[in-house]
This record gives structure tokens, sequence and C-alpha cells, in this order.
């Protein structure tokens, strides 16, 4: 996973409030068996015309918007279903970091998986940078010392887990992480297995449905 | 004597591997469960850093998302989807996990098979890279959606790194009236707390109105708490719950499933024990509820009206309401009951249980769609419909002029040939009506499977109370 350290670039102001994951990528990019390349299908119902022109009133299409690495967007982005396609297709696109109000839990944790920084803020913080943003001026966002510097040169602080933060600033794959507690896993099965052994020996799926399987009539 | 718990803490505590200083948990998964489309790159990435499954039979896969609906014995048309079934099919056997195919009596939604395999039992941890493994926590067990990354953090670890999320209690007191339904309930639920008003937390649901309800009901309530926002939903096991389990092939047998029960009764919260937010709705209020935008909270009585956006203060909410209106086509004060509609889809694993196609069959026997109306029903397994079959009610669908379907998640999300065309308006019993979702330029209206059935025969939305059945 690439780290994240510090990001300076051009925000894309999109203030709409409840952006769902179908809007961000719809299902019929999903069908993919790869993280890569969904870049082109980010928010396709909404940046391209029906017949497959894309259409400049959308504000990723248009300069200098087409090149941001920042998103500033309304309360509860990311609702919806848990596609982690959501945030491959925002990264594929460019935008490595997200600010808003609120987000949806799973697409906040898919981003950080992904080295991408969901930063929550205020509502009146979030509606004077989108004001700012429009200009197409540069944000920087400071990792290190949780803080977006506005174009205006204001810091402004934002909050993130220590360990959320650690796993950005370190490139670090959490899989690896927990591997290395291996022995406290090992343990916690071995206790599980005495207080609650039927979650070790339950019977797997039958190869036919037997009639008890049917939900019975009421 | 230890401090007072909810449910909720009970099965955290029991899961913690390990807490980090920040509180960063490392938090063991009883249950997993998989499906074609958020696990392929799950699977490669194993594949990559030569890592294995930890607990190939904690697991269980089934396509679903991808699946058609009919004529199965042709296989899978478009390419891209039949190489994504192929992919699951071809991970599973090679990392050991039990699979049903296409062509297993048993293959469904995933979060119908999961239940009626008796694999869903209270007090588990269970996820799967799907937001509505929710649906699971009707069990008293704690079930939760995750991304594909932490799909392949469970293969590898059988284990997820969390943060503990708050609790928040929803109490329906008293008792729901005839013709409305858990569809309505939890829409309701959602029409008040917002589509962010649970975030950051768990609902449990409590009060009568839930206890009476049969386990599909309170499938249909925790399915949709993540429409709420939440990072799942929980109701306490009871007899009820015991009773479900009792029998099906992946539940405990004999000795073992008495053991299981006896500890399955001691999850209920303690009558004591505190919630972070509580919300209590009198369950009289509650009428057969219908959405007319494009967010679940956009939602009303059936009685109701599309609602103005002119009456709404903050300017952002304001432009989302006209934003929903000119989607939906529709003219803010139109009384629900003048809508028309085009097609009419039951199935999902909100919806597409046993008792739900009973509940639309009563009011649709005897009687015919509407002739301007394309109905389908789709149910959400291959043994549901067995069932449905063997009980007639798939001629019942069909005399009327349904098409009966096969097993998936079908025009839920449109991602087989099963979608709406720009401009058509559908009620049906799914979960998500957003922009889009069941087809571009597809306009969604949610509501529950009697409901569905009498929008099917009137040819507009209706109030499934003033049906004569
Ligand atoms: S039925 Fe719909 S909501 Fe349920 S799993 Fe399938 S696509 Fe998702």
């Amino acid at each position: 996973m690439e780290k994240f350290t510090t990001l300076t670039g051009i925000a894309a102001p999109l203030p709409m409030v409840n952006v769902d994951t179908d809007m961000i990528i719809p299902k019929q990019y999903l069908k993919t068996i790869k993280r890569t390349g969904l870049g082109k299908a980010l928010f396709a119902e909404m940046r391209y015309k029906p017949d497959g022109k894309l259409d400049f009133a959308f504000i990723l299409n248009r300069m200098p918007f087409k090149d941001a690495k920042i998103l500033i967007a309304g309360a509860n982005f990311g609702c919806g279903s848990s596609r982690e396609h959501a945030p491959w297709a925002l990264l594929d696109f460019g935008i490595r970091a997200i600010i808003a109000p609120s987000f949806a839990d799973i697409f906040f944790n898919n981003c950080l998986k992904n080295g991408m920084l969901p930063i929550v803020m205020g509502e009146r913080d979030v509606q004077e940078m989108t004001r700012e943003a429009q200009d197409g001026k540069e944000f920087t966002i400071d990792l290190e010392r949780r803080r977006v510097i506005r174009p205006n040169g204001a810091p402004v602080p934002f909050p993130i887990d220590d360990f959320g933060r650690h796993c950005l600033l370190n490139g670090l794959d959490d899989i690896g992480l927990t591997l290395e507690k291996t022995a406290d896993i090992d343990k916690f099965e071995d206790e599980q297995r005495k207080t609650q052994p039927w979650l070790y020996s339950a019977p797997k799926a039958e190869a036919a449905a037997p009639a008890a399987a049917a939900p019975a009539a009421s | 004597m230890s401090d007072p718990r909810t449910l909720f803490e009970k099965i955290w505590d029991s899961h913690v591997v390990h807490t980090a200083a920040d509180g960063t948990t490392t938090l063991y998964i009883d249950r997993h469960l998989v499906h074609e489309v958020t696990s392929p790159q799950a699977f490669e990435g194993l594949r990559l850093a030569g890592r294995k499954v930890r607990r190939p039979e904690a697991t269980l896969a089934v396509a679903d998302h991808n699946v058609p609906t009919t004529n199965r014995a042709a296989g899978i048309a478009d390419p891209e989807s039949r190489t994504q079934v192929e992919t699951l099919e071809h991970n599973t056997s090679e990392f050991g996990i039990e699979y049903f195919s296409m062509a297993d009596i048993r293959q469904g939604i995933v979060h119908i098979v999961g239940p009626e395999q008796g694999m869903t039992q209270p007090g588990m941890t269970i996820v799967c890279g799907d937001s509505h493994t929710s649906t699971h926590g009707a069990f008293g067990a704690l079930a939760f959606g995750i991304g594909t990354s932490e799909v392949e953090h469970v293969l590898a670890t059988q284990t997820l790194v969390q943060k503990k999320p708050k609790s928040m209690r929803v109490t329906i007191e008293g008792m729901i009236g005839p013709g409305v339904t858990a569809k309505d309930i939890v829409l309701a639920v959602i029409g008040k707390i917002g589509t962010a008003g649970g975030t950051g937390y768990v609902i449990e649901y409590a009060g009568r109105a839930i206890r009476e309800l049969s386990m599909e009901g309170r499938m249909t309530i925790c399915n949709m708490s993540i429409e709420a926002g939440a990072r799942a939903g929980l109701i306490a096991p009871d007899e009820k719950t015991i009773a479900y389990l009792k029998g099906r092939p992946m539940a405990p047998k004999g000795a073992a499933f008495e053991a299981a029960a006896a500890y399955w009764r001691t999850l209920p919260s303690d009558f004591d024990a505190t919630y972070e937010r509580e919300v209590v709705i009198r369950a009289a209020d509650i009428a057969p509820q219908v959405t007319w935008g494009t967010s679940p909270e956009e939602v009303v009585a059936i009685t109701g009206r599309v609602p103005d956006p002119a009456n709404e203060r903050d300017p952002q909410r304001r432009a989302k309401l006209q934003r929903s209106l000119d989607y939906m086509g529709l003219k803010a004060g139109t009384a629900m009951t003048d809508i028309a509609i085009d097609r009419v889809f039951i199935g999902s694993c909100t919806n597409a249980r046993i008792e739900d196609l009973r509940a639309a069959a009563v009011i649709v026997k005897g009687k015919h769609v509407a002739p301007t109306v394309q109905a389908m029903v789709v149910p959400g397994s291959g043994l549901v419909k067995q069932q449905a079959e063997k009980e007639g009610l798939s001629k019942i669908f069909t005399d009327a002029g349904f098409e009966w379907r096969e097993p998936g998640c079908s025009m839920c999300l449109a991602m087989n040939a099963d979608r709406l065309q720009p401009g058509e308006r559908c009620a049906s019993t799914s979960n998500r009506n957003f922009e889009g979702r069941q087809g571009r330029g597809g306009r969604t209206h949610l509501l529950s499977p009697a409901m569905a059935a009498a929008a099917a025969i009137t040819g507009r939305l209706a109030d499934v109370r003033l049906f004569k059945a």
C-alpha cells in the first residue's frame, strides 16, 4: 500500500448529501475480478450522457477538477453497499482524500485499507472549503500533524485514530500486522473450542436438502 | 456482580482477541459468507502473498448477484458475469471452501441461504463482503458487511480489526395494526432516524411488536439496518429463534444443540443495561409505508403525499429533495395512491423468504395483474422456491400473470439481465431506491410484499388495508 504523508492538490467540490456507492460506481462495473482500471467508471451515470459522451456539466469533467486529488462532499458520503470498487474507482481517478461532514462506516474503512484518507470535518468548515475549492486552488493535507491547510494558509485540524494514521503513514498491510498476533488467535480458538464446542464440530451443509430445511408452514 | 451488559456487548466481549491502547480491537469472526462480486480480489490477494485460508470450514460461498433468473440450463450469457461466477467456483475449490453452485437447490441470496442452512446462530460474529449482512442480526448474531480488503483479512486471519461501535436501542411499543408488516416497521424507523441516523451504532430492536414477529420478519428488520447507516442490527434470541434453528443442516445436533441453546438463552441484554441512544416508536402509529424518493429515508405512509421541497429549510437538503423529485418524475403534493406503476418486483434478501411470498399470494389469489404492469417474483433461494411450489403459491402467481423466476438478487440491483428501462416505475420489495439502482433511469418505490402485490393488481400504489382479499 502506498504511504500517505502529505498531499497537495486541487479539491473538487461535490456539495451533495447522501452520495451513495451506486452513484460512485454503478453495478455494471462491478463485474471485474481486478482492483484496477475503475477510474473511468467513477460517477459514470453523472459523468457520461446516455450516448456515452462526457457531460461537461459534471465537475470532474471540467478543468482543473479533472486532476483533483481531493473531493469535498456533503454528509453521509459513501452510504449504501460495501463495494470496495467505490474507493478503488476514486483512487484510480486520482482522488486520495475526501473531506465531508460524515461518512458511511464501511466506505470509511474501505478507504483506509487502500491508502486513502477520509477526513471528517464540521459542516461549517466543509461549507467554507467547498466555496474555496470552486476557484480551483490547491489544498494541502498533512496527516502527520492531522490538519488540512486551506488555500488561504489557514490550518484546520481533523481527527483520526492512532491505528489508522499509523497504517497510512507507513503504508502498512494490516493482514501482516494481524498475522503477527497468530499466537493470540490460536489461544482464542483453543478457549472458544472448550466453551462453545458446537462452533467447531457443527455439521457441514448436507449434500441434499433435508425436509427440515424447508421453512415450516405457519 | 458484573456490570449489566447489552446483547451487543456480550457478543463483542466474547470475541476480543486483542485490544490496542487506542481501543482498536482484533475481533474474532466465527462465520464468513462469500459471494462472487466482492471476493475475487480478496482471493487474488491471498494468492499473491502466498497466504492460506485460516478456517475454510467456517466459510460458505454462493453465487447470487450475477446469476440469471431464467433458463439456467443455458448457463450465464454475459461473459463478464460468467467469469465472475467461474472465478468464485475456482477460488473456493482451490482454498477448500464449501460452495453452492447454480445447479444446487440450496443456491440463493447469501443472506437467505445462511439462516436457512442454520449457519447463522445466536452469539456468533458473522461477516460477508456485502452490506446486508446485517440481516443475520435477527438471530442475535453480530453480523456486518465488510469491504473486499477485509474479506481478505478474514480469510487469512479469521479476525477483523475494528473500532467498537456505539449501541442504540429502537423500541417498537405495542402491536402493529392489520396490513402492517416488518417492512413497514423498518421503513418507518429509517424515516424517523434518517439514512445516517445509525452511523457508528449497532441497533438493537426491542419491544412487543418485534418479539411478536416471525424469524422472517425479524430478518427483514435487521436487513435494512444498513439503510439507517447502522453497522449492524440485532434482535434478542428467544424460543422462536431456537425453534427455527432446530434440525437445520448446519445447526448443532442432539446434546450439542441443547448446550448451544442453553448458551443462547444467556445472551439477551440484561434488563438494566444501558444504551448510548434510545428511540421509541409506537407501533400503532405505523401505517403501510412506501418511499417516494431516491433514498430510503424519503418515505411516507401510503395515505400520505409527495412532500414539497419548499418546506425544507436546509439548502443542501432542499436541493437533494428536488433532485429526488426530478429523478422520480413526481410533483410535490401528489397523493401516493395516485402514482401509476409499470413494474413490480417481489424479491431480494429483504423480502424473498417463504413468508413474504405467502403474504403476497394472499392478495394476488384469484385476481390478475393490471394490463399495464409487468410483474415478477424471484424467490430468495432454491429451497424457498421449492417450498412455494409445494404450497401452490407459484401457481397463484403465474395464474395472476406474474413471472415466476429462479433464485438470485435479480432486479434488486440489476446486475444480471433483470432491470428497469429508463423512466420505468417499479413497486419493489427490495431495500434501495438509489438513482439507477434497478437500471439506469429506473424509478423505485420500496414497499412490503403485500403492498407490492396490491400495486400489481391495481396498477397504482395502493393501500393494502383497503384491499379485498
Ligand atoms: S438481494 Fe439485493 S441487497 Fe440483497 S444481497 Fe442481493 S443485491 Fe444485495
